[in-house]
């Protein structure tokens, strides 16, 4: 429908209500009721009918229940935005309040408080007052409810009015359990944003704990709806009892809940129970005993997305308690019909209960799958292979399994396999022979897949003793170097060719001389980059050179990712809710406050981001999680270097591996990783991950055999004076932030007391004027801003540092991305960011 | 506590709509359509049925051809979230007698009425459909069932014994039917979904029967009913350790029960009392990995059969009674990536039988509309390969999985042995339905 269209079709429903609206003829309610459902079903679809608001209104004043309730959800639905003339139904809905019919008056009601209108406020108070009171029990539930609401539009009228304890009241002794139920959301939601305020209301809430609310809950649990015992179990899993009777008494008392039909009753009395028991180690224990059965059963019971949500639980459980469910692992075999988000977690189920039992039936079974014609599950069963080779003690039998797995000659899963052959080699340096072996035989030109491809190129380069053509397969590889794609294939090729070197120099050295010269034209800075480490260590000591890229490797115990154990003692703290399906606790998906709209507008940020600058990032960040997994499989020490090089406009890799380059300069302190949770812990500290740009040599100087220099240490930081009232525009703002580059990131921990004034942007941003740092831009959630500063004796339009802030409110990590004008005062003005960030405080 | 309800077509089209706490922004219904059709960036990835974008969690579940859309900004249970969405489905159903998008969009005012009493800012209040009857004043319209493709609930019924009407199942619980009388029955349904895996010599790996004893009600005055198990049914393997239960014993797992459901005498007298609410709903839901005779036994073969070629021999036999017939019966198996072209030979005199070759993902799909107990059905393929040589043929095709539907069947043996309306009157004798289907969940044949 065109909008000439529309604007025709609303004009005549206009029309047509107002005709109706005062005539009484017989069939009228007909004609009116077919008319109203045009408007909702405009309404529905998106289309704005506001402007029929005055004709609808005129034509509600009738008793026809169904014309009525179609009103109700018009109003409430344009209310808000249109406050003046919701005014026009305040009338007739105050009058239904009172009409004899209950249903109406809870019906009128509920409307009314819906209406989301602050100046509308005076007229809710005494139809809710005389609702709490109502003998029916459903106008008291709408009541209890109503109370909310008006919380949300004011809620100091609702204080004032003492609704709280009225609803505590209702809470203990209202005899309808809907009321009841309806009381219980109110107060916890009333009290838990009140409580940010104040103290009272905080206790109020706790009192909600206490032993004579959670026993009268519990003596009427059984008449509660399904949802209300819901919302009764998530309270009393918070409840303490006296003693151990009790909690015995509870127990019995729920026990039949686990034999409920509903997944979400079951869940909320499993959370009970585990809860409830955490201190009785003994009776902790039987309660997994008890609760195994039914979840099975719910995860059986045929509605995919309910197994789905069971099954998160499940795993959670099973990774604390794994040999419980080893026995049943049966009931974790991929059903034909599971859709692949149950496939999926059903495979992490049976990695995650292998044990030296059961091991062989599972791989077995995740054999099958690899040959699905789901390549996707076909991929993560021949992932979870892998992962139960690295938890297992008997790789045996896993490796007969990638014998065959390579057998298939299917593209994916040879790919997958040579993936999981070298983390295994990693961990099981013992097992190369037999691994060399299959590998050996894998044609290289068959794989294309960059992961695979850099994972056999890292096997020739590290086995290149026991792989007789280990050279000329490498070779092989070099000779295509202009038709690989992927640069991270070719910085594991020239690793690769590199320790071949080492190994077995007379077959390699040709090779390596040829990689490295390709490396060192390659248009790929990080490439270019480790062909000339490469070059200048080789060039200064073969020996050395050998130290550095090819040291004698630790197997390795465990892999990152894993997480702590704190994060999963989180999550359990918060069985039954998202936090268990996403794998994370709450605090890191939930913003605290609700979304204020991002000052910086979209397009904006993104175009400022530049087109090519988000790649690189990418990049650079993908480089560093590969590192950061060999660093620790190393177990050496998290030293990478990050040198940014302002001038070339590029920001070279965290360097390749975590050896030692004896010739780069020292970074002030060691670059902190990038996960948050680490950076909690750290103490608040600043690190600049980069030392002073160094002039990178012209290649060609290099090439012919320039003398080998190392770097020069960095100049001294010049003292920095700033503008304190620069002037750009965000235009300017915009083109300086495209055409510079990353001069250096800074990261800033912010202390917990200083996390505390910042809600909002604001405190930072006049913090960091007083500073002579100014805000061009910022936005919430996540804190981001643009600062812009300028040197005080700079001409126009010069002399400008260019910044990005993100803040990341849950830890207190502040990263912060630096660009100049003057790269070289980058350091300097690195320096006194910092030192403006930490003076910030509440 | 929820945000925004909303139903959405398989098309992304907003099919109801309801925003209850105002704190999700709009365009919440369009950015879960994208996600979900495009999940990982690919179409035909799907979506499972909890994520996050922005902030703002969005919980599906798909019914009917719709998609059930919640919004929250809170750390809410998820299960409580699919339960709640999935009843929603249900009560719905109940009240339209069908549905789908086409009873959805005739309906949605009603359907407003529904939502406004089982959802009030975000927490869940009324949802059983009898509570509901108080509430809803428009009349549902009525989809004719027998427009309908044979494919919902109804069409399991045709066949058997016992003649069920048709329309049994997809009648309203608040329309009235011509004639302006309500009959006065209840159909109790025994369903179950087995799911069995064969290894390549034809031993069970694993089977497991999922069932479910679902009630729909018509009755008026709440009667009391009972419904009579098996009287040699034990629950909970453990007790018996494998094997001990005496021949024809059936012994669940594990089950659980509808809110209803009283077991007083259960552990007794195995039978459970109950008063049916209207509408539909699970009396009971079971699971059992007892040993059971698998009702289909199917025979593959595929081997070499000279330079580019290949043959396939699938051979199915019912292992259940003659007076028991199967339909919708489809077999699947996966060739290998090589096979370019299929020609099938069929059993001479064969009716209601067709083959395919699907090209895109090399799979021959052999249907068979029904099987009678007892009989035995083959098939013959002869493949043409784009390779000479084909070692490995049998690695790289199959399984064989396999579909089908068998009315006034279970597998599990277990029984209604009586359903009693415990009524004052004499003459009440509302008539009682008590149907058996099984179908296939997992049904797969390793080759």
């Amino acid at each position: 429908m065109n909008a000439d269209n529309r604007k025709g079709e609303l004009a005549e429903l206009k029309a047509q209500l107002r005709q109706l609206a005062g005539s009484r003829a017989p069939g009228v309610e007909e004609l009116k009721r077919e008319l109203y459902k045009k408007v909702i079903n405009y309404l529905t679809v998106g289309i704005d009918v506001s402007s029929l608001f005055s004709e609808m209104v005129m034509c509600s004043a009738t008793s026809d229940l169904v014309l009525k309730k179609m009103c109700y959800l018009y109003v409430g639905n344009y209310a808000r935005g249109h406050p003046d003339l919701a005014l026009l139904t305040i009338n007739f809905l105050q009058k239904d309040c009172q009409d004899d019919d209950p249903m109406i008056r809870g019906l009128a009601l509920r409307s009314l408080c819906s209406l989301r209108v602050k100046n509308l406020v005076e007229y809710l108070v005494g139809p809710l007052q005389r609702g709490l009171k109502d003998n029916n029990g459903y106008v008291r539930s709408v009541a209890a409810l109503g109370v909310l609401k008006l919380y949300h539009i004011a809620p100091s009228s609702c204080t004032e009015n003492e609704f709280p304890v009225t609803l505590k009241a209702l809470l203990l002794h209202d005899s309808d359990p809907q009321v009841v139920a309806n009381c219980l959301y109110s107060l916890l939601e009333i009290w838990s944003m009140e409580g940010n305020s104040s103290e009272a209301a905080l206790r109020e809430k706790e009192s909600l704990l206490s032993r004579n609310v959670i026993l009268s809950l519990l003596n009427r649990f059984k008449d509660f709806s399904e949802w209300a015992q819901c919302l009764v179990l998530e309270l009393v899993s918070k409840y303490v009892p006296e003693d151990a009777q009790e909690t015995h008494d509870m127990m019995d008392l729920l026990d039949d809940r686990l034999q409920h039909a509903n997944s979400a009753v079951v869940l909320a009395t499993i959370k009970v129970f585990l809860h409830l028991t955490m201190s009785m180690a003994e009776v902790h224990q039987k309660v997994y005993e008890r609760i195994k059965a039914p979840l099975l059963t719910l995860v059986s019971s045929g509605i995919a997305e309910l197994s789905y949500a069971v099954l998160s639980h499940l795993h959670l459980l099973v990774l604390r308690a794994p040999v419980l469910f080893a026995s049943d692992y049966k009931h974790f075999y991929c059903r034909y019909s599971d859709p692949s988000y149950v496939k999926k977690l059903k495979l992490e189920m049976l990695t995650a209960v292998a044990n030296e039992s059961n091991t062989y039936d599972i791989v077995t079974e995740l054999s099958e799958y690899a040959a699905n014609v789901d390549v996707t599950i076909a991929r993560e069963s021949i992932r979870a292979v892998g992962k139960i080779a690295l938890q297992q003690y008997d790789v045996n039998a896993i490796v007969d399994r990638l014998l065959q797995f390579l057998e298939m000659e299917k593209d994916y899963v040879t790919a997958e396999t040579l993936v999981l052959v070298k983390d295994l080699l990693r961990k099981y340096p013992q097992w190369s022979h037999d691994c060399i072996a299959v590998v050996g035989g894998v044609s290289s030109k068959s794989i294309t897949e960059p992961k695979a491809k850099s994972a056999l190129i890292w096997m020739l380069g590290e086995y290149a003793y026991d792989m007789n053509d280990a050279p000329y397969v490498l070779e092989g590889f070099v000779q295509n170097w202009a038709e690989e794609d992927f640069p991270e294939v070719r910085l594991e090729l020239l690793t690769a060719v590199a320790k071949c070197f080492f190994k077995r120099p007379p077959e390699t050295l040709k090779i390596l001389g040829s990689a490295l010269s390709y490396g060192l034209a390659d248009a790929n800075q990080d490439v270019h980059d480790r062909a000339l480490l490469y070059y200048r260590l080789l060039q200064h000591s073969v020996e050395i050179a050998e130290r550095v890229i090819s040291p004698p490797k630790q197997a390795v115990s465990v892999f990152a990712g894993d997480q702590s154990i704190e994060i999963k003692d989180r999550i359990f703290d918060e069985f039954n809710s998202l936090s268990v399906v996403y794998r994370q606790p709450s605090y890191m998906f939930l913003d605290k406050d609700q979304r204020s709209p991002f000052t910086f507008s979209e397009d904006t940020g993104s175009s400022v981001l530049g087109p090519q600058s988000p790649e690189r990032e990418d990049l650079a960040s993908d480089y560093d999680t590969r590192d950061n997994e060999l660093l620790l499989g190393a177990h050496e020490k998290e030293e990478s270097r990050a040198v940014s090089n302002g001038s070339h406009g590029f920001s070279a890799p965290k360097s390749q591996t975590s050896q030692h380059d004896p010739f780069a300069p020292r970074s002030a302190s060691p670059t902190q990783t990038a996960q948050p949770a680490r950076a909690t812990a750290a103490s608040p500290q600043a690190t600049v991950s980069s030392s002073a740009a160094s002039p990178l040599l012209a290649v060609d100087d290099l090439l012919g055999l320039g003398p080998s220099i190392p770097a020069e240490p960095a100049p001294p930081v010049p003292q920095l004076k700033l503008n304190a009232k620069p002037v750009l525009d965000p235009a300017s703002f915009k083109r300086k932030w495209g055409q510079l580059t990353v001069a250096l990131t800074v990261e800033y921990t912010f202390p917990a007391e200083a996390l505390h004034g910042l809600t909002g942007p604001q405190p930072l941003v006049r913090h960091m004027q007083a500073n002579s740092v100014q805000c061009m831009a910022s936005g919430n959630a996540p804190l981001k801003f643009f600062f812009f500063a300028q040197l005080s004796d700079a001409a126009p339009n010069s002399g400008f540092f260019l910044v990005e802030l993100v803040v990341t409110t849950s830890s207190g990590l502040a990263s912060a991305k630096i660009k100049a004008d003057e790269a070289s005062m980058a350091p300097a003005f690195a320096d006194s960011l910092r030192s403006a960030l930490s003076k910030f405080g509440p | 506590m929820i945000s925004q309800f909303f139903v959405l077509s398989l098309r992304g089209d907003n099919i109801v709509f309801r925003d209850y706490r105002g704190d999700v922004p709009k365009g919440s219904a369009e950015i879960f359509f994208r996600k979900v059709k495009f999940w990982q960036g690919e179409e035909g990835e799907e979506a499972p049925p909890v994520f996050k974008v922005d902030g703002v969690n969005y919980l599906h579940v798909k019914v009917g051809g719709l998609l059930f859309v919640a919004t929250t900004r809170v750390n809410i249970s998820p299960a409580l979230i699919l339960e709640l969405l999935q009843r929603i489905a249900r009560v719905t159903k109940d009240y339209l007698g069908i549905l789908n998008e086409d009873s959805l969009r005739k309906n949605f005012v009603l359907v407003y009425e529904l939502l406004d009493e089982m959802i009030d800012f975000g927490y869940p209040q009324t949802t059983s459909t009898e509570a509901l009857k108080s509430f809803v004043f428009n009349e549902p319209v009525v989809i004719d069932a027998a427009r309908l493709p044979n494919l919902g609930p109804a069409a399991l019924f045709i066949q058997g014994t016992k003649r069920v009407p048709g329309t049994s199942v997809t009648k309203s619980v608040v329309a009235n039917e011509p004639g302006g009388r309500k009959r006065e029955e209840v159909f109790v349904d025994i369903i179950e979904k087995i799911s069995v895996t064969f290894n390549a010599s034809g031993y069970i790996l694993t089977s497991e029967i999922d069932g479910t004893i679902q009630m729909k009600s018509y009755l008026s005055g709440n009667p009391e009913i009972r419904v009579a198990l098996n009287e040699d049914l034990s629950i909970g393997r453990s007790d018996f350790g494998g094997g001990f239960g005496g021949v024809g014993m059936v012994i669940l797992d594990d089950c659980n029960f509808h809110e209803s459901v009283r077991l007083d005498d259960f552990e007794t007298e195995h039978y459970l009392t109950l008063v049916p609410p209207d509408g539909e709903f699970p009396v009971m839901n079971y699971r059992m990995t007892q040993e059971f005779k698998p009702p289909f036994k199917v025979f593959p073969v595929i081997e070499e059969a000279g330079p580019f070629k290949g043959e396939v021999v699938l051979k199915v036999r019912a292992d259940f009674p003659a007076n028991v017939t199967a339909n919708t019966v489809a077999l699947r198996l996966p060739l290998p990536k090589t096979t370019s072209r299929v020609s099938f030979e069929l059993e001479a005199g064969a009716t209601g039988q067709s083959t395919d070759f699907k090209e895109t993902n090399k799979t021959i799909e052999w249907s068979l509309r029904k099987i009678v107990g007892g009989s035995e059905h083959t098939l013959r393929a002869k493949l043409t390969l784009t390779q000479e040589r084909n070692v490995n043929i049998r690695k790289e095709a199959g399984p064989v999985s396999m579909s089908f539907t068998i009315p006034m069947f279970n597998a599990s043996k277990l029984a209604v042995r009586y359903l009693q309306v415990v009524k004052k009157s004499k003459s009440y004798n509302p008539y009682r339905w008590v149907r058996y289907v099984t179908h296939s969940n997992s049904y797969v044949i390793r080759v």
